[in-house]
């Protein structure tokens, strides 16, 4: 294997183990804020109760996003080198900013919560929660806003004399607009993930409790599911609906200033749309040549495509062939310009003559892939959705589910099919980019670290994925347990004194 | 084209600091955190001593470890030379270091979650073990760093700088290296049973005080060898200074084993806090300009890795700056009131009795 393509598994698994955590912290961190809240408004014991139950299932699945992440920040420089040299004076800031704003936030306010409880007073404990809560999202904003600069390189130039990018206009950044596309979507899908948890929790529960007799304990747990359960069913709505629309968004953006990628995603080899061409349509299924270089057979939704790319369904849509021709053109005239639709952007303009000495032929990413991942995104987030719907209906007017075994698979099924949209929508934000690392500037190929040997990255890669492997059975099985164990009993929490016992210990 | 410059900027010096601080703000605190979890089995002899134990840490220790978090952003951002080469040079290094962060990340909070004592012994020792790796590493590192790591220019780019010698592994463990390695992990250990003996009553605190009374010694002696030898081995460009901080850092040492013998726990800690602090400082003052590498392999000057060749524009330092003069007083100020909420000290009454009972119910 190549040093590129280790390099790649290598980022690419622990990246993608890291992101299964991500966004389950994210949102559930601010769901229960939002529970803790009601109960410091309200009182009810109900919702201090729930506040816990999640709160711990909440905590088991911090710990591993926190460890996964220390990885994240270091693997830059370990298997990217070239890239971080390359990119780091406008790249870093936002990671030294991630970790001076964010990090600290939630990882302090995150302690004061957990161990709070016995030492503070009950709004101050509070105001901890929310803390911690805006702390993931500020991590969300400077991640994301880096992520973005290698879609659409905005804020840099390119400086012959040091040989990199260098910053022009930080704010650039967090105004790109591939950003202000992509921190919306991000966020309604972690939002569409931990509802998902939410709701399936307590559904699983309702439904154990549907039976004759309960008691007045019974009753009291019955209540305080229905309610988690709507809560969930409709975060998973309203977050369905949002990931819907902010991906329209992203796929606008997308089509402009990285039509390859959304050609991959669609498998588009030849233009469609446009003037005296037929509108053109979003592929439910295409089967291509094993080349990829035309498809066998297609079934499509005329007009579809070009509403998600350009909001109009008799827009031209470029196909993968014509786009390959376009840009070897650019590049071979030092002249390399990724977006077809004129905007102009400076890093890649300043940096395409030199871009022409490195020399590359081939344009597309791996094209079954972006297909695949971009349908299955979109398909599972809609299942997830669907089944939100299902359990609304399932238990309005006070009815109980059913305890079967659909009943069950489907609870599974409402946390895990968001959260593998979540991969494949990242799979397909990363892997469609390729053969680019920034895109229309730095190829892959040219930054990873020349300097590392394919034993030392086969050697970690093996024990991370040991490592790894080994932490996701104890995690799952910690979340099965604490998820089916139920909501706890609590007492009003109380400051402690000097010797009395706590209510909370490690 | 225009000469680049060979004179550090101001903002470039600033920034140089800056990692410094990073870096010692991680040692010191985390220091102590390594330390207490490394004696988690061996200082707590039954489940609620050790939770005792574990406790004292449990909501500072991860604050603590995004100073390194920072450090390592703060070089990305203002130096990506030196981000670049030092990090994938090396490599298994690091790979050690995360394995470390790892296996201790998790272990703090899961230990609690299942009342079986072969699941607890099991992350106590994973604690321990990834808490011993980590200074062991970063001693071995920083030792290194001092020695100065051989650069030369990449074939593909020669701005890009890896370390000669591919890979860079078993160069590194000269005995000083070696012992950089084991003096990091004494001094982590007697901060780290100073801060226990700060945050703890009865049993656990007599013990610690006993153990940092023995550490203490191996740390002073072994803390006295490895600046006595760095300094005459591998003077900084500063002369006297390097001698103002060994005698600094032993000053501390003797200071804190001294208070811990009448157990004034307070200023013990103060004191290897202080060591730490001026150990940290006569690294960094050896690794200026040339950040802990050696050019002698580069004939060509301007081609150097160092402080000018590796640093960011000046645009992006500004930027940096006033990040960093905003938010850092912030962050020192919520992290100190939170060392500051969970003041008391913690003994065995405070413990709940059966963590299961209480851990599902309650959080
Ligand atoms: C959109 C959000 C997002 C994205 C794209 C990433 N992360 Fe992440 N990261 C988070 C959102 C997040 C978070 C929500 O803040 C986490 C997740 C779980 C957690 O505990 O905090 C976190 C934790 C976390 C930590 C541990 C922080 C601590 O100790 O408290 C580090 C060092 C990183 N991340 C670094 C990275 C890097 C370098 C990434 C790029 C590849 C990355 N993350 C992708
Ligand atoms: C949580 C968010 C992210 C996820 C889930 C993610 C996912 C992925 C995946 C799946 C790959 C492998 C692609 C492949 O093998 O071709 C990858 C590659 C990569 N990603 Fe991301 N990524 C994320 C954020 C980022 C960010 C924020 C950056 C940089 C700032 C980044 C930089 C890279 C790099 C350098 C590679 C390796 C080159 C490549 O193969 O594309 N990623 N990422
Ligand atoms: C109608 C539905 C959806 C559309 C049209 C859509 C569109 C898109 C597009 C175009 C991108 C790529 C952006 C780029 O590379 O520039 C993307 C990325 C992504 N999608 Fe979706 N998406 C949809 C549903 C979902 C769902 C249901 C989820 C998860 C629950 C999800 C999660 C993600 C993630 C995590 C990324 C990568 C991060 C990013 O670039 O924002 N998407 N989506």
């Amino acid at each position: 294997m190549s040093p590129e393509t280790l390099a790649r598994w290598q980022f690419g698994i622990t990246t993608v183990y890291h992101w299964f955590f991500v966004p389950v912290t994210i949102a559930l961190s601010l769901l229960v804020a939002v529970l803790q809240t009601m109960w410091y408004r309200t009182g009810e014991e109900k919702f201090l109760r729930l506040t816990k139950f999640y709160g711990k299932l909440f905590l088991i699945n911090f710990a591993m996003g926190v460890v996964t992440g220390i990885v994240q920040e270091f693997q830059f420089g370990m298997n990217w080198s070239e890239y971080s040299r390359f990119v780091g004076d406008i790249f870093g800031a936002p990671l030294a900013f991630e970790a001076l704003l964010a990090f600290f936030l939630e990882s302090t306010f995150l302690g004061l919560w957990i161990f709070g409880w016995d030492r503070l007073p009950k709004k101050i404990h509070l105001a901890t929660i929310w803390l911690a809560a805006i702390g993931t999202m500020l991590s969300a904003i400077f991640i994301l806003a880096a992520n973005s600069f290698m879609q659409w390189p905005m804020g840099a130039t390119y400086n012959p004399v040091t040989d990199r990018a260098e910053m022009t206009d930080f704010g650039a950044l967090f105004v790109n607009p591939v950003f202000l596309a992509t921190f919306p979507h991000t966020l309604a899908a972690s939002y569409l993930t931990a509802g998902g948890l939410v709701l399936a929790v307590a559904g699983y529960h309702l439904a154990k409790l549907n039976k004759p007799n309960r008691t007045p304990q019974e009753e009291k747990d019955a209540s305080a599911y229905r309610w988690a359960t709507k809560f969930g069913a409709w975060i998973v709505i309203v977050a369905g609906a949002a990931v819907s629309l902010t991906g329209h968004a992203q796929g606008v953006i997308m089509e402009q200033v990285q039509p390859m990628k959304m050609a991959a995603a669609e498998a588009l080899y030849e233009t469609e749309g446009g003037p005296g061409r037929p509108m053109a349509g979003f592929s439910i299924f295409t089967i291509g040549t094993l080349d990829g270089s035309r498809p066998i057979f297609e079934i499509k939704i005329p007009g579809v495509l070009g509403l998600l790319a350009k909001n109009d369904p008799f827009a031209e849509v470029e196909g993968i062939n014509n786009l390959q021709a376009h840009y070897a053109e650019l590049h071979a005239a030092g002249a390399m310009q990724t977006a077809t639709d004129g905007t102009v952007n400076a890093l890649q303009k300043a940096y395409a003559e030199k871009l022409k000495t490195v020399g590359i032929d081939n344009f597309a990413p791996n094209i079954p892939v972006s297909y695949w991942t971009f349908r299955l995104m979109i398909g599972l987030g809609m299942f997830a959705m669907a089944l939100g719907a299902f359990a609304l209906w399932t238990i309005r007017k006070g009815r109980y589910p059913q305890d079967t075994r659909l009943w069950r698979l489907i609870m599974l099924a409402a946390p895990l099919a968001p959260l593998f949209a979540n991969s494949f929508g990242w799979i397909f934000t990363e892997m469609g980019r390729q053969p680019w690392i920034v895109a229309g500037v730095l190829p892959t190929a040219s930054a990873v670290s020349p300097g590392v040997t394919q034993l030392e990255v086969i050697i970690s890669m093996g024990l991370f994925t040991l490592i790894y492997g080994t932490l996701a059975v104890v995690e799952v099985g910690l979340m099965a347990k604490y998820a089916k164990a139920g909501l706890p009993q609590v007492v009003e929490p109380s400051i402690k004194g000097e010797d009395e016992v706590l209510s909370f210990a490690y | 084209m225009t000469l680049l410059a060979m004179e550090p900027s101001n903002l470039q010096v600033l920034w140089f600091i800056l990692i410094a601080v990073l870096w010692t703000g991680y040692l010191v605190l985390e220091g102590y955190d390594y330390g207490v979890a490394m004696l988690i089995p061996f200082l707590g002899k039954n489940e609620k001593e050790r939770r005792v134990i574990v406790n004292t840490i449990g909501p500072l220790w991860d604050g603590n470890e995004v100073w390194l978090l920072t450090a390592g952003g703060a070089t990305f951002a203002a130096f990506p030379g030196w981000y670049a080469t030092l990090f994938s040079g090396l490599y298994l290094p690091l790979f050690l270091v995360l394995a470390g962060l790892i296996i201790r990340g998790v272990s703090f909070e899961y230990r609690a979650l299942h009342p079986e004592s072969r699941w607890r012994n099991t992350f106590d020792w994973m604690a321990a073990t990834g808490s011993f790796i980590v200074p062991l590493v970063f001693g071995i590192g920083f030792a290194n760093f001092v020695i100065g790591l051989p650069v030369v220019q990449a074939p593909a780019s020669d701005r890009l700088h890896v370390l000669a010698g591919q890979p860079y592994f078993w160069q590194l463990f000269s005995p000083f290296a070696l012992l950089g390695g084991v003096v990091l992990v004494v001094l982590s250990l007697f901060h780290g049973s100073l801060f226990l003996a700060l945050k703890t009553k009865g049993v656990v605190h007599d013990r610690a005080v006993a153990f940092a009374n023995t550490i203490g010694v191996v740390a002073i002696v072994g803390g006295a060898i490895f600046l006595v030898w760095k300094n005459i081995a591998y003077p900084s460009s500063f002369g006297l200074l390097d001698w103002v901080c060994l005698v600094a850092a032993a000053g501390g040492l003797a200071a804190a084993w001294w208070f811990n013998k009448s157990e004034r726990d307070g200023i013990a800690f103060a004191g290897t806090t202080v060591a730490i602090l001026f150990v940290a400082i006569g690294i960094f003052l050896r690794m200026w300009p040339n950040l802990g590498f050696d050019n002698s392999l580069i004939a060509d000057p301007a081609a150097h890795l160092n402080r000018v060749t590796a640093a960011s524009t000046e645009l992006t330092l500004t930027i940096m700056t006033v990040a960093a003069a905003i938010f850092v007083p912030v962050v020192l100020a919520y992290q100190g009131w939170s060392i500051w909420v969970f003041r008391k000290r913690l003994s065995t009454k405070n413990i709940p009795d059966d963590v299961h009972h209480v851990a599902v119910p309650s959080a």
